[in-house]
């Protein structure tokens, strides 16, 4: 056992030193090797953490949201909808909720505008996102204007910045009291833009989200839980997309790493030659050529993801941002917390290490079972 | 060798930061979840460029001609956002 | 240990249009702790034969013995095994691999083997020290001139401590000094009691007094007395 260990100690330091040989090519590979395996990682560990992260904080979100449409699409909820309702068994709570868009010329940004109530600000007062903050350099106590649907400008006064932490969910949100918001916004008193239920029981949900297209025909349902699986299969998808795209660099690599490691130059099949005459076995010529191929794709696959790692964590994954950031303005600044995935890590090291290594192998293989007399030739 | 024990240890390191770290992010999670609950928020504020890519889970994605015929493809995130699966053919 | 051959046959290519027999029924014993060399023009199969005694190639038909043991049937693994125990070689274009350092490609046939580090170290420096190659140790070999590579092939033929030493064509690149030089190395060897088998067509070689036995082949044959010209 000891001299099996020892002999693949020789057989990794002569791996080695033989790909210190070709230095430059060797490094070459390796780096764009590498680069690969970040890229992946990359996409992998960002999608992923936001996932999980949507996952976690929706949780929160209402049970259920009762939209009103007309004529396919949806439209303003009457107020007395609300009463409508009625009792439902298993609802804690229901009330209306006002939110809308602003789409603001000067920074040519949409800002998320909401009513609450809860918050007690006076008509003249709002609390907005971070992200607006940065666009408009305001501080609290600024001014911030929003011209209404009817022409008018209404001034506020900041009163509160949302915390920087929650930019992921809050970073464009105007939150306003109800009177500023329906006076700004132009939505009649007695309308809403939709109704919020809470649920006690998790199990209740759909029962009741029946009963309500029952009793309000011309309303739907939309659930926390489709929430949740929307974001799940929009971040499945967006990663999904984004391979499909690196696709053609992968392939590209696939092509270039296969003809590195399956076309045997001639100096190799001769070195493979000497090996075989001074009494190596073909076995030891394939130990070898799968440690050469080991170390490049195991150390492409370390530093890949080691680099992964650091850009997503530490540096936000600043190389991503201008593809997620597409034409919004209002770009959140967030820092993913690192949920990681073993068995996705898992899959990617699969697929990246065993290829490279069966491919570099099997040529060897080929050469490697020519009679050892060629080299007296 | 000192190459590979240094980036297995390195790798170990990353699980181990995560796990950190997630932990250190628990108030902030919780934080965010709580805003979440108290506004009734539904969606992540990453893309704000129109109604269908800042609320996917809220949008009619159903009805024809959301912004404008064939505006799928009309923001480079456009392609990156399908409509939910609920609302597939 | 005696090495014995019986009506040895060896044909390339067989069936096809370009068969060709290299070797036509040689018969030859040749005796333990001695300088015996094949002699004869190239072509003449001197080097087919010698790698078939060192277990590179199977004969096409005849026997090959090795002390006690019938070696022309048995499969490549154990014939690899049979060679990196008892041959060393010493190929003609000294076949080093360029870019490795000279005490590296002199360790090449021990790693298979998985000898202990220290001790293979040692052996290598000891070997490295009495051909006089000790500081180039750790420079490349495509730094070293003729003579040089050919002493650390020897060293490379050395390391596994064979019985039987094998050269081919060993001072076909040398000069007529690094020849006898090498004569002088090939005396060494035999002293330590080691057998060795050489191929040349180089008087130097076969006309030197280190040789005990001459064996002159032609066409695929052995001349017992008669020159080949």
């Amino acid at each position: 056992m000891t001299k099996f260990i020892r002999k693949q100690r020789y057989l990794i330091d002569f791996t080695l030193s033989s790909l210190l040989r070709r230095k430059t090519k060797n490094l070459g590979l390796l780096l764009v090797y590498t680069l690969i395996v970040f890229i992946l990682a990359s996409v992998m560990l960002f999608t992923h953490a936001l996932r999980s992260e949507a996952g976690i904080i929706l949780q929160e979100s209402p049970e259920i949201i009762l939209q009103r449409m007309v004529a396919g699409r949806h439209a303003l909820m009457p107020a007395e909808y609300l009463e409508k309702i009625g009792r439902v068994r298993g609802v804690v709570r229901k009330e209306g909720r006002l939110w809308g868009y602003f789409y603001d010329y000067a920074t040519k940004s949409n800002y998320t505008m909401m009513a609450a109530p809860d918050k007690g600000l006076s008509n003249s007062e709002v609390i907005i996102g971070a992200g607006i903050a940065r666009v408009r350099w305001l501080g609290i106590g600024d001014f911030i204007s929003f011209n209404s649907f009817d022409g008018k400008t209404y001034t506020f006064e900041v009163k509160e910045i949302l915390d920087s932490e929650s930019e992921l969910v809050s970073s464009d949100l105007v939150l306003m009291s109800e009177t500023a918001w329906r006076t700004t916004l132009g939505v009649p008193e007695g309308y809403f833009t939709d109704i919020v239920l809470s649920v006690r029981n998790p199990r209740e949900v759909s029962k009741i989200a029946g009963k309500l297209t029952l009793k309000l025909p011309d309303t739907r349902p939309i659930l926390r839980d489709e929430i949740l699986r929307t974001y799940d299969s929009v971040f499945a998808w967006r990663q999904g997309i984004t391979f499909v795209l690196l696709a053609g660099a992968v392939l590209a690599f696939v092509i270039f790493a296969w003809d590195k490691a399956s076309g045997l130059s001639a100096e190799e099949k001769r070195e493979i030659g000497i090996l075989k005459a001074v009494g190596w076995e073909t076995g030891d010529v394939l130990h070898m050529k799968f440690w050469e191929g080991g170390i490049i794709s195991l150390s492409a696959f370390m530093l890949g993801y080691l680099a992964a790692y650091v850009h997503v964590f530490y540096g936000s994954a600043v190389l991503f941002e201008p593809v997620l950031k597409g034409w919004a303005v209002l770009y959140p600044e967030f820092h993913p917390v690192p949920f990681i995935d073993g068995m996705q890590v898992a899959t990617l090291f699969f697929f990246t290490v065993f290829p490279y290594t069966v491919a570099t192998i099997i040529p060897i293989w080929r050469a490697s079972i020519t009679d050892p007399d060629t080299v007296m030739r | 060798m000192l190459f590979v024990t240094v980036a297995v240890l390195l790798i170990a390191l990353t699980v181990v930061d995560a796990s950190y770290r997630r932990h250190g992010a628990e108030e902030a999670l919780q934080q965010r979840g709580q805003l979440v609950a108290e506004l009734a928020l539904t969606d992540l504020a990453l893309f704000t460029e129109a109604r269908y890519t800042r609320h996917p889970s809220q949008s009619d994605l159903h009805s024809a001609f959301q912004d404008h015929p064939m505006a799928l493809e009309y923001f480079p995130t456009g392609s990156f956002l399908s409509p939910p699966r609920r609302y597939r053919p | 240990m005696l090495i014995e051959l019986n009506d040895i046959r060896k044909v390339f290519n067989q069936g096809k249009h370009n068969e060709f027999s290299a070797i036509r029924g040689i018969s030859l014993q040749i005796e333990p702790n001695k300088v015996t060399c094949l002699k004869g023009a190239s072509g003449s199969g001197k080097t087919t034969l010698l790698s078939m005694i060192g277990c590179l190639s199977r004969p096409t038909s005849g026997r090959i013995t090795l002390g006690e043991q019938n070696i022309s049937g048995l499969p490549e693994r154990f014939l690899t095994d049979i060679r990196r125990h008892t041959f060393g070689f010493i190929f003609q274009k000294f076949n080093l691999i360029q870019g490795l350092s000279v005490l590296e490609n002199i360790m090449l046939p021990a790693y298979p083997l998985g000898t202990p580090h220290e001790a293979l170290m040692d052996y290598a420096h000891s070997l490295l020290g009495h051909f006089g190659l000790s500081r180039l140790s750790t420079s490349p070999v495509e730094w070293l001139s003729g003579g040089e590579a050919q002493r650390v092939a020897i060293c490379r033929a050395m390391i596994n401590d064979p019985e039987i030493l094998i050269a081919d064509e060993p001072t076909a690149n040398l000069d007529s000094k690094l020849s006898r030089e090498f004569m002088g190395l090939v005396d060494d060897l035999h002293q330590s009691g080691k057998t060795v088998l050489i191929t040349s067509h180089d008087p130097i070689v076969f006309d030197s007094p280190v040789i005990n036995r001459v064996v002159e082949m032609c066409d695929g044959q052995v001349l017992k007395d008669e020159p080949c010209y």
